[in-house]
């Protein structure tokens, strides 16, 4: 096969919201190259709905340092504390430098950013929730998106669309390019460059239930973990709690920021039970378990497997009255701040959300783990924390560990924008002092020869079927609660598939041109990695903590397991180890956490 | 339910002209989306039906393609809302004025090429603030083009107007959305530059104020009176 060789001082991977900041900040000092497998506006982020958190205290009394605790207590102090700090501190001023850029946010009557309450955000000395959450609307991450999308064509940032990366090219253990195939007319291309970004955002589609778009595939971390590199915390993936029944779409946090409450089939607002303090704005972990008690317990709507999401201006305003407060709200504020919300329960249930309670469930939703980085968004190697040279990783598909155990809402978006920025410098500085890693011979030669194999298929077995049979274990046995024989169950039904992806399947277009069905199929073989290498990381952390509970360990241990996760590609098979600290350097001590 | 599907099926690198491909689907439920449907097809009949589609919830703007004859978005169409007997048919075809790559899959280059054109960014009246802080603006200030920030470029407007359809030199439907969006932003200082750009040959006066894509944007953005909004402003402005 024909193969084109391009050469970038800098190369980023995914054109979401992190990988539009990398490549802003790295292009204004490098040759830099954006490729994508969606045009960008396509891309993920858009999707984010309720905000992007940062203490600016436009409403209330606010601090970073506030910002940081909630972020650590919220990631059950697996969070790394440096890491928290840096997002704290630095998202004033990016949220700031977004409205620079031009992005539409909602306006006080001041003209600052409109803020409001977000589950897990907290005034540290009262505890109860601040508004931090600097939003437009329910749609905060589409102006993210098209904002940083507008800035890319003025600053004139190339981009290759529809260019899906597939191979992470090194030469002598060396990061030195990486290989993609033009979606459009199926060749192979490769880019040459100093320094790489992975933006390649999460990997939901591993599950049944999931507010993830179909490209979420986890190609990103696939292609690093192929070239001999670790993963952290995999274990860790968050389950939304308020997924739409039964299709799994995201309904923001925003409606229960704006007071909506959730209620089970007796008409209880359970979440005073679960958290007396802050109620449904807890945790996102802490609302997800509630849920699936409650559905355990019974007291699932009508005995089926969800609750009500009520945001009816007459439920907010007898809630709102018993809290003491004077706000009201009626159906006309709340369709302005949620009119997306609406509108999908609208195209999807045909329920109008003033009117009648939005039927949810918990949903697959967000990586914690990820690529290992440091704060430079460097990634690394080794517990020790060794750099890779040349290679980056930024936004939702790096682990700085930012999150810990627990991602708190509205901090995704805030994470693409710190630590995207925070790419994009480094990333300029590097090529500034490197040379060019020379490419290897034949660079392209061992990823042509694995899609040639899957192109010419034959077997019996269509992608779908293993796709869907691995989203379902992954569902049953990975997701809120897990125990050791269903976390087995699930690692050798992912094996099993694994060797029938390998020998049995079964591919129709065996043509160049926009060729999906090849490309579903390879994007299937990154999934099957990552559940491996998830449900491995699972079995090996025994205790619970954010969002992986284990019914069989129900406490947190923080004498054996307040430690990253590393999953190392071993020839044959995967080494699971606990050697990287976690940083605890602004001082938090693990506690108890009630909400 | 049954349902037949009639697709509209082209791949340049086998097929001499277009055709129509036919599958029938059981099981569908009324709650089915027709991007789940178009899936259900490739996976299970056959896997060179391609396709481009992503979030599958009406926001990245990838699915649209012509359900019946209307530009729609695949993920936002319900089986329920075809008003289908069992054993009805849904036909789904290419949108219409890009060209085909292959089967539902359009060229989106022009349409790119007409939303870089108009200045889609943000260019600043003022300085930044001297206290590092945000520009400030009244609500309604940001209420005055709220309507244009939701547009999601799935090209749903552009690919159903037929001057679009006349002449591809048309800027169309979305660009024009999206300058407004920028043109009565208060913020923003490139009203005269974007309004020139817009008066050109390829410019709003291509609208014949026909309305199809208002009923085509599937964030419901009223497009016809967004370009309308354009031509006042550059008539005021003396052009």
């Amino acid at each position: 096969m024909d193969v084109k060789t391009h050469q970038f001082d800098v190369v980023v991977i995914g054109a979401g919201g992190a990988g539009m900041m990398a490549a802003l900040y790295a292009s204004r000092g490098a040759k830099t190259a954006v490729i994508s497998k969606l045009y960008p506006t396509r891309s993920h982020t858009g999707t984010a709905q309720g905000g992007i958190g940062a203490a600016l205290a436009n409403l209330d009394e606010d601090h970073w340092e506030w910002h940081a605790f909630d972020t650590v207590k919220g990631g059950d102090y697996l969070t790394d504390q440096n890491a928290a700090e840096t997002l704290a501190r630095e998202a004033i001023d990016a949220v700031i430098e977004l409205e620079l850029m031009g992005l539409p946010f909602d306006r006080n009557p001041d003209g600052t950013i409109s803020q409001r309450r977000f589950g897990g955000h907290t005034n540290n000395q009262t505890k109860k929730p601040v508004r931090r959450a600097c939003h437009a609307a329910d749609r905060t991450g589409h102006m993210i998106l098209q904002t940083l999308y507008q800035n890319c064509i003025k600053e004139k940032v190339t981009f290759f669309d529809e260019y899906q990366a597939i191979d992470l090219i090194t030469n002598d253990g060396k990061v030195c390019g990486v290989a993609a195939v033009c979606i459009d007319d199926g060749e192979i291309h490769v880019f040459h460059a100093k320094a790489i970004c992975f933006a390649t955002g999460g990997w939901g589609r591993l599950w049944e239930t999931t507010s993830n778009a179909h490209s979420l595939t986890g190609d990103g971390p696939a292609l690093v973990w192929r070239a001999g590199l670790p993963l952290q915390d995999m274990e860790f993936f968050q389950f939304h709690p308020t997924g739409l029944y039964p299709v799994g779409l995201l309904i923001t946090e925003a409606v229960r920021g704006e007071g909506g409450v959730l209620i089970n089939d007796k008409g209880e607002r359970f979440m005073e039970r679960y958290a007396p303090t802050i109620k449904d704005l807890a945790s996102r972990d802490v609302v997800a378990r509630s849920i699936y008690l409650e559905v355990q317990a019974g007291r699932g709507i009508g005995g089926k497997r969800y609750v009500h999401l009520d945001v009816r201006p007459e439920t907010v305003n007898r809630y709102l009255a018993e809290a003491g407060e004077d706000r009201r709200v009626d159906a006309a504020y709340i369709l302005s701040k949620l009119p997306d919300i609406t509108d999908f329960c609208h195209t999807y249930l045909g329920i109008d959300p003033t009117k009648s309670p939005i039927p949810i469930q918990p949903t697959a939703h967000y990586g914690m783990g990820g690529i290992p980085t440091n704060l430079d968004a460097e990634v690394i190697s080794t517990g020790a924390g060794t750099v890779v040279p040349g290679l980056y990783a930024a936004g939702e598909v790096a682990c700085v560990s930012v999150h810990g155990a627990n991602r708190l809402g509205t901090n995704s978006l805030t994470d693409l924008i710190v630590f995207g920025r925070k790419a994009g410098k480094a990333m300029a500085d590097y090529a500034r002092q490197a040379d060019f890693v020379p490419l290897p011979a034949n660079p392209a030669g061992k990823i042509v020869a694995e899609i040639e194999r899957i192109r010419k298929s034959s077997g019996k077995t269509k992608p779908y079927m293993i796709r869907q049979e691995m989203q379902k274990v992954m569902m049953d046995h990975v997701s809120v609660f897990r125990e050791a024989p269903g976390l087995q169950k699930a690692l050798d039904t992912v094996r099993e598939l694994k060797s029938r992806y390998q020998d049995d399947l079964a591919v129709d277009d065996r043509g160049m041109r926009f060729n999906t069905d090849l490309l579903e199929a390879w994007e299937l073989g990154c999934m099957l990695d990552l559940a491996e290498i998830t449900t491995l990381s699972a079995m090996e952390r025994k205790e619970s903590r954010g969002g992986h509970s284990r019914e069989d360990y129900p406490k947190r241990d923080d004498v054996n397991f307040l430690v990253h996760t590393m999953a190392y590609p071993e020839k044959g098979g995967i080494r699971i180890a606990h050697d990287r600290a976690v940083d605890l350097s602004l001082g938090y001590q693990p506690a108890e956490r009630v909400y | 339910m049954k349902v037949k599907f009639r697709i509209r099926r082209f791949n340049p690198e086998v097929d001499k002209k277009p055709y129509w491909g036919e599958y029938t689907l059981d099981n569908v439920e009324p709650t089915d989306r027709i991007l789940e449907l178009l899936h259900r097809v490739k996976w299970e009949q056959d896997g060179t039906l391609t396709l481009r589609r992503s979030c599958a919830h009406g926001v990245c703007g990838s699915d649209a393609v012509r359900i019946n004859g209307v530009n729609k978005l695949a993920c936002k169409v319900l089986v329920k809302t075809l008003d289908l007997k069992d054993g009805g048919q849904v036909q789904v075809e290419p949108i219409l004025g890009l060209p085909v790559v292959k089967d539902l899959v359009v060229d989106f280059e022009p349409f790119f090429d007409h939303y870089r054109a108009v200045m889609p960014y943000f260019m600043p009246a003022t300085p930044r603030p001297g206290d590092g802080r945000e520009r400030r603006q009244s609500p309604e200030d940001r209420a005055r083009f709220d309507d244009t920030t939701k547009c999601i470029l799935c090209a749903c407007c552009t690919t159903s107007c037929p001057s679009f359809w006349a002449s591809g030199e048309y800027v169309g439907p979305a660009a024009i959305v999206n300058a407004h969006r920028f043109i009565f932003d208060s913020r923003d200082g490139a009203t005269q530059e974007r309004l020139n750009i817009l008066s050109e040959e390829s410019g709003v006066w291509r609208c014949r104020t026909i309305f199809n894509c208002t009923p085509a944007c599937p964030r419901e953005i009223e497009v016809t009176r967004a370009i309308g909004e354009v031509k006042l402003a550059i008539q005021r402005n003396g052009r």
